[in-house]
């Protein structure tokens, strides 16, 4: 239930589709199996344009709002949610940049980025900083025109698949979270390797690894914004990124229900069509009611920035909230329809299960949500 | 870096996959098929787009023509999002129930007026009609060399260049001068997916509308009056047999199944 | 040529535009308009139960006087020294035909060293042979191969020239039609002679073989038609007769006039693989019920004991598990083997297209409602990985013990 979508947003669904149905459906399971980064996938969606979504025009980029990337990463969280996430993870690594970028940075990494000629991640999150993001350890001291980075990001994602990577680092120890800069470090740095790719429970063809920075020199022109800025840019970030994750739950919970309801209309028991079962109906009527007010939810969300609203971090962390929470829940309930045939892995649906429970911790976990809207609201009221 | 002009022949076909029959009058139902560009034509267009990017002339045109009416203007813009520098639309009430070599009248006309092409490329047959003619024929017409079923351009230049095709039992190499036409089978590529910047130009693209008149063609050439081949009866085959659903144990169904075979001589 | 509605019979009912495949039929005031999309395919005028619609300038008399063209001619194509079978197949046709008109039944062969292949044809009923064998022809290759034939055609005069619907005959016979001027019908599945006016009626199937076309010639000679291999039944009617040298007609070529423009840089048979599947009387084809690549051994194995060759669905060969010779289907190849077994292939109407007039379809498969069962004539609901090793053992037992 799509609707009021202009003629280039329905291009650029359509765009998805034809992916999702051509080239993802035939090889998710396979790729889920066997934890593939599927690199061919991923060309064919930056040969598509759908990258430049994320860039403004002016850096050879079609972007022109939120909107059309939760658009975009909806549709192909249908197909497979890893495939979203590295697409999706790829915007979240230059938002830094068009945030606190200078016009040199600008120019200098965001074309490439829009051409898919190369992809982006976003190093913020480390081993004994998840939550509580204030707490990493990672350094950047200057030295002379450089920056020497040490120390290591943890979970990744695009891990070792992007070339462009903005690193949240100290370069101001003792200022605590104020002591943060975000830095831009290229793959084939010396001294910057990458761990081994992650075993996870789902989004297993996107790949999560540790950033692993040893003496890393990174140029001085590479930061982002001034020394200090980081948190901020983080933050803002996710402002802009969390609903996003909310697209992705959209996605996979639409497609759950889906394969769920196609099932129960040929599956029969007791010699009729579980469909016609009002314990099944009353499901399907639920998981359908919260679908679409998740999705009320989220591209209110997307409107509201891209009109330029500044305050959007309740809102932001509202959708990312309930579009999880639901994804989970409706996701769990389509395994549950399928009964048996659900927990099995010829049928997708206990991928798109394991799939769903990632929107529920990453880009700042669920409880953190919860914490950022309270402190909101109390801040700022209901309004 | 290289720069020649490429056309290829598109066909809208209505999707036969969609087809029903109605059970009690025999004939088809056409309920809500999709009118689409031909499969074959897909790869037609992929492999000419795929040579543009080999020759490195951004100046190479690759033009997409169709002979139908207009909305089979769809297929062009199709086209055109994938990859295609522009379309041009064959278009006349004059044009409608042309056989083959009419058919290949009329684009060899537009062809010819659109001037030194090098290479005209083909999908191997068509969903409705599926004959195959028309490049061979329309080869003909132009004087130009003609090869089917191509899987593979090896190489191509300026003047020249090199195929694959396949025939029922093995693949053939041939070197062949430009200009030529070919026609391309299902394994030759894999369509990509159209690119949104594609989609975008392919709407607000111009279309020409070429008709019996500015293509030079008489009336009497083309369409119904310049076909040599006619139909006369339309039917649907009628399916003879009842089908026996073969019953029993794994072991009784493929006795079943042995004796089957023996009594046709097979075993 | 117009199509034309009667509007007083015309009732609105809409049974044409049911058929119309091509959106060319709307109801506008309860009445028929056909607007700019017709293609004159003809359906329309079949399925109107009050003959309301009438194509005009159908069945035109002929406007020229073809007296001078007589005869039945038949192409022999050559693949080295092999001949096509379709040749032979066309030869027994072509002499029904001959014998409908009072006429006389030729065929025409060209290619090098190829005189003891063609010279079985007069088994099958000819009456004369032309012979072009010269080394320049030890190739087929399309451009001087149409030259040849052209000219004999247009010095003998055939009323109607029937060629074999193979790779090669489909490009080339194109080409000699385009050359002579002519009509030329694809791929036909029926040839019968109009008792009246003793022309060809070339019947042929479309769209993916959900409709049969009967088409004619008009006002061009000869009456061209390539013929869909092993439709056609070849019959031994007589011995060689002992005057066969008498029949023959050599046919010297300048050299000159026959320089290709094509160079065979490389012949690669894929030695391994049996691919020209269209040739084989026994096809036992995978589909997507298969489920891998590793599947299509144990089809291999059958189809070796029958004698016969694997075919795939699009959806096998798609997905990568075999290669895209063995696809049958409208995007692959049409075979019409005697006895055709699909297994684990579910019987959509592009794979139908491509094997549905085998004499025999045998079709197992999981899903009882797989469509395939509506064409097969004899279906198994089953588990084809239980089936088809019990089957191969089956045949082996007997083997041993015969």
């Amino acid at each position: 239930m799509r609707y009021f979508l202009t003629e280039e947003q329905q291009m650029i669904v359509g765009i998805c589709r034809t992916i999702v149905e051509e080239r993802i459906i035939p090889v998710r399971a396979e790729l889920d199996e066997n934890e593939i980064f599927p690199r061919d996938i991923i060309e064919e969606i930056g040969r598509s344009d759908l990258f430049r979504l994320f860039i403004p025009e002016k850096y050879e980029g079609m972007g022109t709002g939120i909107f059309e990337i939760c658009l975009a990463t909806e549709e192909l969280s249908r197909g497979d949610m890893g495939i979203a996430t590295s697409f999706a993870a790829c915007g979240l690594g230059i938002i830094p940049i068009l945030i606190a970028g200078s016009e040199e940075q600008k120019v200098k990494f965001l074309p490439q980025v829009a051409s898919g000629s190369k992809l982006a991640a976003f190093g913020l999150t480390e081993a004994e900083a998840g939550s509580d993001a204030g707490n990493i350890k990672t350094t950047a001291k200057k030295d002379g025109d450089y920056y020497i980075l040490n120390g290591t990001k943890q979970w990744i994602s695009n891990g070792g698949e992007a070339d462009i990577y903005t690193v949240f680092a100290i370069t101001d120890p003792g200022r605590g979270i104020r002591g943060a800069s975000a830095i831009v470090v290229e793959k084939g740095t010396p001294g910057f390797e990458f761990g081994k790719k992650e075993n996870k429970l789902g989004i297993r063809s996107s790949a999560t690894r540790e950033l692993i920075f040893t003496d890393c020199r990174v140029p001085k022109e590479n930061l982002l914004g001034g020394e200090g800025m980081g948190f901020i840019i983080a933050m803002k970030t996710f402002d802009q990124s969390r609903p996003v994750v909310g697209a992705q739950a959209l996605g996979v919970a639409e497609s759950a229900l889906e394969e769920a309801l196609n099932y129960s209309k040929v599956r029969k028991q007791f010699n009729t069509p579980i469909s016609s079962f009002q314990a099944i109906q009353h499901m399907f009527a639920d998981m359908a009611t919260e679908i679409e007010a998740a999705r009320a939810l989220v591209y209110h969300t997307a409107k509201v920035i891209d009109s330029g609203e500044k305050n959007v971090s309740r809102l932001s962390s509202m959708a990312k909230l309930f579009a999880s929470d639901m994804a989970m829940k409706v996701t769990i309930d389509a395994v549950q329809i399928l009964g048996g045939y659900g927990y099995m892995k010829e049928y997708p649906l206990e991928k798109m299960m394991r799939d769903a429970k990632i929107t529920q911790i990453y880009e700042g976990t669920n409880q953190i949500m919860r914490n950022v809207i309270a402190l909101d609201l109390i801040k700022r009221g209901v309004l | 870096m290289i720069r020649i002009k490429i056309v290829v022949c598109i066909k809208q076909v209505p999707a036969t996959t969609e087809i029903k029959i109605d059970p009690k009058t025999n004939t088809l139902i056409r309920e809500g098929i999709e009118n689409i560009i031909n499969p074959f034509d897909s790869y037609a267009i992929e492999e000419a787009v795929r040579i543009k990017e080999r020759l490195g002339d951004p100046d190479t045109e690759v033009i997409a023509i169709t002979m139908g009416p207009h909305q089979a203007m769809e297929i062009l813009r199709e086209a055109i999002s994938a990859g295609v520098d522009r379309a041009i639309l064959l278009s006349d009430r004059a044009f409608a129930g042309a056989d083959t070599w009419a058919t290949a009248t009329t684009l060899a006309g537009a062809i010819n007026k659109i001037g030194d092409c090098s290479l005209v490329i083909l999908g191997k047959q068509t969903l409705d009609g599926d004959t195959g003619q028309v490049g061979p024929e329309l080869a003909q017409k132009m004087g130009i060399p003609f090869v089917g079923y191509v899987s593979s351009v090896l190489e191509i230049n300026k003047n020249n260049m090199k195929v694959k095709r396949l025939m029922e039992d093995r693949y053939e190499t041939f070197e062949v001068s430009l200009p030529s036409a070919i026609s391309v089978i299902k394994d030759i590529n894999v369509p990509r997916v159209p690119s949104l910047r594609g989609k975008m130009k392919a709407k607000s693209a111009e279309i020409p509308v070429w008709d019996s008149e500015i293509l030079g063609l008489n009336k009497n050439e083309v369409g119904l009056s310049g076909s040599y081949t006619q139909v006369v009866k339309i039917f649907t085959p009628r399916i003879k047999h009842d089908t026996m659903i073969i019953e029993g144990t794994t072991d009784e169904k493929v006795e079943h199944l042995y004796r089957i075979l023996k009594e046709s001589h097979v075993v | 040529m117009e199509i034309k509605i009667n509007r007083e019979t015309c009732t609105g009912c809409g049974l044409c535009k049911k058929v119309c495949l091509y959106n060319a039929i709307e109801i506008v005031n309860s009445k028929v308009v056909i607007n700019e999309n017709c293609v004159f395919c003809g359906a329309c005028v079949e399925a109107c139960k009050f003959n309301s619609i009438e194509i005009a300038g159908l069945l035109s008399e002929d406007k020229k006087d073809f007296s001078d063209y007589g005869g039945v001619c038949v192409y022999l194509e050559a693949n080295g020294s092999v001949i096509s079978d379709v040749g032979f197949e066309l030869i027994s046709k072509g002499r029904e035909l001959a014998d409908r008109l009072g006429a006389e039944l030729s065929a025409v062969a060209v290619g090098n060293s190829i005189k003891d292949g063609v010279v079985e044809g007069f088994r099958y009923g000819l009456d004369k042979l032309y012979l072009i064998d010269n080394p320049v022809f030890s190739n087929n290759l399309d451009d001087i191969f149409a030259i040849a034939l052209a000219q004999v055609i247009k010095r003998y005069k055939p009323e109607i020239f029937l060629a074999g619907a193979t790779a090669f005959g489909r490009t080339l016979i194109p080409a000699v039609a385009a050359i002579l001027k002519t009509g030329l019908t694809a791929d036909c599945t029926g040839l019968d002679i109009d008792n009246e006016r003793k022309i060809l009626l070339q019947t042929r199937p479309t769209f993916g073989g959900n409709i049969l076309a009967t088409i004619v010639t008009r006002n061009a000679r000869p009456q061209m038609a390539t013929v869909r291999p092993h439709v056609m039944e070849k019959k031994i009617i007589s011995e060689i007769p002992a005057d066969y040298e008498n029949k023959i007609e050599y046919i010297k070529i300048n050299d000159s006039d026959f320089k290709t423009k094509y160079k065979l840089v490389s012949v690669d048979r894929e030695l391994d693989e049996k691919i020209n599947i269209t040739d084989y009387d026994v096809v036992v084809s995978g589909g997507r019920g298969l489920g891998g690549s590793d599947k299509f051994s144990m089809l291999k194995e059958l189809a070796d004991l029958l004698g016969g060759v694997v075919g795939a669905s699009r959806a096998a060969v798609d997905s990568g598990w075999i290669s895209y010779p063995h696809q049958v289907g409208q995007t692959g190849k049409t075979v019409n083997p005697r006895i055709y077994i699909a297994c684990g292939i579910s019987g959509a109407i592009q794979h139908l297209a491509g094997m549905q007039t085998s004499d025999i379809i045998i079709a197992i498969n999981k899903d009882p409602d797989a469509p395939i069962f509506k064409v097969a004539n004899y279906g198994i609901v089953g588990d084809l990985i239980e089936i088809i090793p019990e089957l191969i053992k089956r045949i082996k037992g007997a083997k041993s013990t015969a």
